[in-house]
């Protein structure tokens, strides 16, 4: 944790209050103050538990022979990464995150440049667009499992069936895909809101002087508007993949980590929760945490160019 | 910020206006059209969801699915446990008690702390602002064993104040960055003119702060509160019987019980119910809020 909690420090512009002589040293607490029951409360909330993770995935533990427990060097990690099962899930967390992350920037995409124009009803049309976002996981996650994919009476099936399509068995048959349509229909809409506010700062004398000049409508996306929403897309990808590499309510909900679809998250709560191996789960977390780093490095490199900008003009 | 952006949106509507011509219009209808069915295409689940639970659960488990049936409030009346079974109220409260108590949880922390980040900023103020998000990007999983252990041994396991606790420091960096935009916007000369007419803090806080920022505080309370709302893998984990909330109470459904799709319908409509309508009134500032101030 302590490698992300280092913030991009080029991010900082000279501070406002740095003028201040030193001999007011009681003022610069004062003004301190307001801030350090917010800072120490998060440092102690969720720092403390990382670094208890840490101790623990170096113990060999399972919580149901609390007395075995002993100092094991490395060998959980070795373990992590030789068991199968938890290799697989690995993989199935990177494929997971890929395919929604892509798939809902491509469609929110699509959606943000449709609404992005007059038309009748755009605010309805948004409304109705922002909704799958605002159903509780859960909830969204037994509405496809019960509602849409059950193969007797599931809404799809049901469709399929005036036109005499095929009536597959939605979950079993196509397991990972099944979570990660679901999971699509609720992040699309969340890539659509960032991806618009990207369009709609956009400048549009440039746009217009472009199209005096000849430019087609697509010479004007390839060239003004794709590169103008670049670091919103990148944006949309970080925080989509720091939100769906976590994703436990719609593998717990849809499948319950059957039929290859566990994901990391769902793994380390199988592992202390129902196994109980403490020491093996920790170490998965902070495999995880290894992982989420990588990508958490970037997205603040992304958010802070963003930042920057904002508080430059 | 907030003005950059209304000159950009009133500025979107002059280009396809100034166009003539029959093809641009008809592309601009077909756009619209496009624009209106995908829309619907994206509700049609939950609209589905609507008709089903005013269903009976026969009519709801058929093939092809029946779209003119009678429509009841058995589905209802069945998840709130009035033909026996368990009742959702208990859950339906710890959950209006967790997010509502870390969400002014969260205000209380998160206030004075976007204060020292923006009107009267500390040194090296993006230093601890980039800090605050970067727990965002802890993962949930990497601190629960740690926690569960430790609400074991203190016997805070099954405990609302312990979730109350552990959604105060899941929302607190978004309403930190969130109100520090907010905040950031009032500007200085203002206060300090305020401040030479003779105003005192509380006073500059009431009377100029609070107004030009509150509008913002209303946003972060209810994005806050939709994240509380939705939360599964800590309340999974740290409750059980007492202090269970109503998404662990919807796992109760995980596992298909007979004819129940009606049931299933309404139990996560009425439990989405909150999160829609905290969602649908925070929409302007949605973005801002999920991308932790990063777009406005």
């Amino acid at each position: 944790m302590t490698a992300i909690t280092t913030p991009p420090a080029a991010a900082a512009p000279p501070a406002p209050a740095a003028g201040r002589p030193p001999s007011t040293r009681l003022r610069a607490w004062a003004t301190r103050a307001p801030l350090l029951p917010a800072l120490i409360f998060m440092i102690v909330v969720t720092q403390l538990p990382f670094v208890a993770t840490l101790v623990i995935s170096f113990l060999d533990w399972n919580s149901l022979y609390p007395d075995a427990r002993r100092f094991a060097g490395f060998s959980n990690y070795g373990e992590v990464l030789t068991d199968p099962d938890l290799r697989r899930s690995v993989w199935t967390t990177i494929v997971l995150t890929v395919t929604v992350v892509l798939v809902s920037l491509v469609l929110g995409l699509l959606l943000a440049l449709l609404l992005d124009r007059r038309f009748r009803g755009r605010g309805v049309v948004r409304t109705l667009l922002i909704a799958p976002f605002l159903v509780v996981p859960v909830a969204a996650a037994l509405l496809w499992k019960h509602v849409l994919f059950n193969p007797e009476y599931g809404l799809f099936n049901g469709l399929l069936h005036y036109v005499g399509g095929p009536q597959p068995d939605w979950l079993s048959e196509m397991p990972l895909l099944a979570v990660e349509a679901s999971l699509i229909w609720q992040w699309t809409p969340f890539m659509m809101l960032i991806l618009l506010a990207g369009l709609q700062s956009r400048d549009h004398q440039q746009i217009e002087a472009a199209r005096v000049d000849g430019a087609s409508d697509w010479q004007i996306f390839r060239h003004l508007t794709l590169p103008h929403l670049r670091r919103y897309l990148e944006l949309g990808a970080l925080l989509g993949s720091i939100y769906i590499v976590q994703n436990f309510d719609a593998v717990f909900t849809l499948t319950s980590g059957g039929l290859g679809t566990a994901n990391l998250p769902y793994t380390v709560y199988q592992t202390f929760y129902q196994a109980h191996e403490n020491g093996l789960a920790s170490a998965a977390g902070v495999l995880v945490v290894i992982g989420s780093i990588i990508i958490a490095t970037f997205a603040l490199r992304v958010v802070s160019s963003l930042f920057r900008e904002e508080v430059s003009r | 910020m907030s003005a950059t952006a209304n000159t950009a949106n009133s500025a979107i509507r002059v280009p396809g206006d100034h166009r003539t011509g029959r093809t641009r219009r008809w592309r601009s209808a077909g756009l619209g059209v496009a624009a209106w069915l995908a829309g619907l295409l994206f509700f049609l689940p939950i609209a589905w969801m609507a008709l089903t639970s005013f269903h009976s659960e026969a009519d709801a488990a058929t093939n092809p699915p029946s779209f003119t049936a009678a429509l009841t409030l058995d589905g209802y009346r069945e998840f709130f446990g009035v033909g026996g079974g368990a009742s959702p109220w208990p859950a339906l409260i710890n959950s209006t008690v967790a997010s509502l108590a870390s969400t002014l949880l969260v205000l209380v922390l998160a206030l004075p702390a976007a204060y020292a980040l923006s009107i009267r900023p500390v040194r090296k103020w993006t230093d601890v602002l980039f800090f605050f998000l970067s727990t965002k990007m802890l993962p949930v999983v990497a601190g629960l064993l740690p926690i569960y252990l430790f609400a074991k041994n203190t016997d805070l396991l099954d405990n609302i104040w312990l979730l109350v606790v552990l959604y105060t420091s899941m929302n607190l960096p978004i309403a930190v960055w969130m109100m520090h935009s907010f905040l950031a916007e009032v500007p200085v000369a203002v206060i300090e003119a305020a401040q030479l007419d003779g105003a005192r803090l509380p006073t500059v806080l009431a009377r100029v702060v609070a107004p030009i920022a509150a509008p913002g505080i209303a946003a972060t309370a209810l994005i806050c509160f939709i994240f509380s709302w939705n939360e599964l893998l800590f309340a999974r984990v740290l409750t059980g019987v007492v202090a269970e909330t109503a998404p662990v109470f919807l796992t109760g459904f995980i596992t298909s019980q007979g004819l129940f799709l009606a049931k299933v319908c309404a139990a996560s409509l009425v439990i989405s119910l909150p999160v829609l309508a905290a969602g649908f009134a925070a929409q302007d500032k949605l973005v801002q809020g999920l991308s932790l101030g990063a777009v406005k």
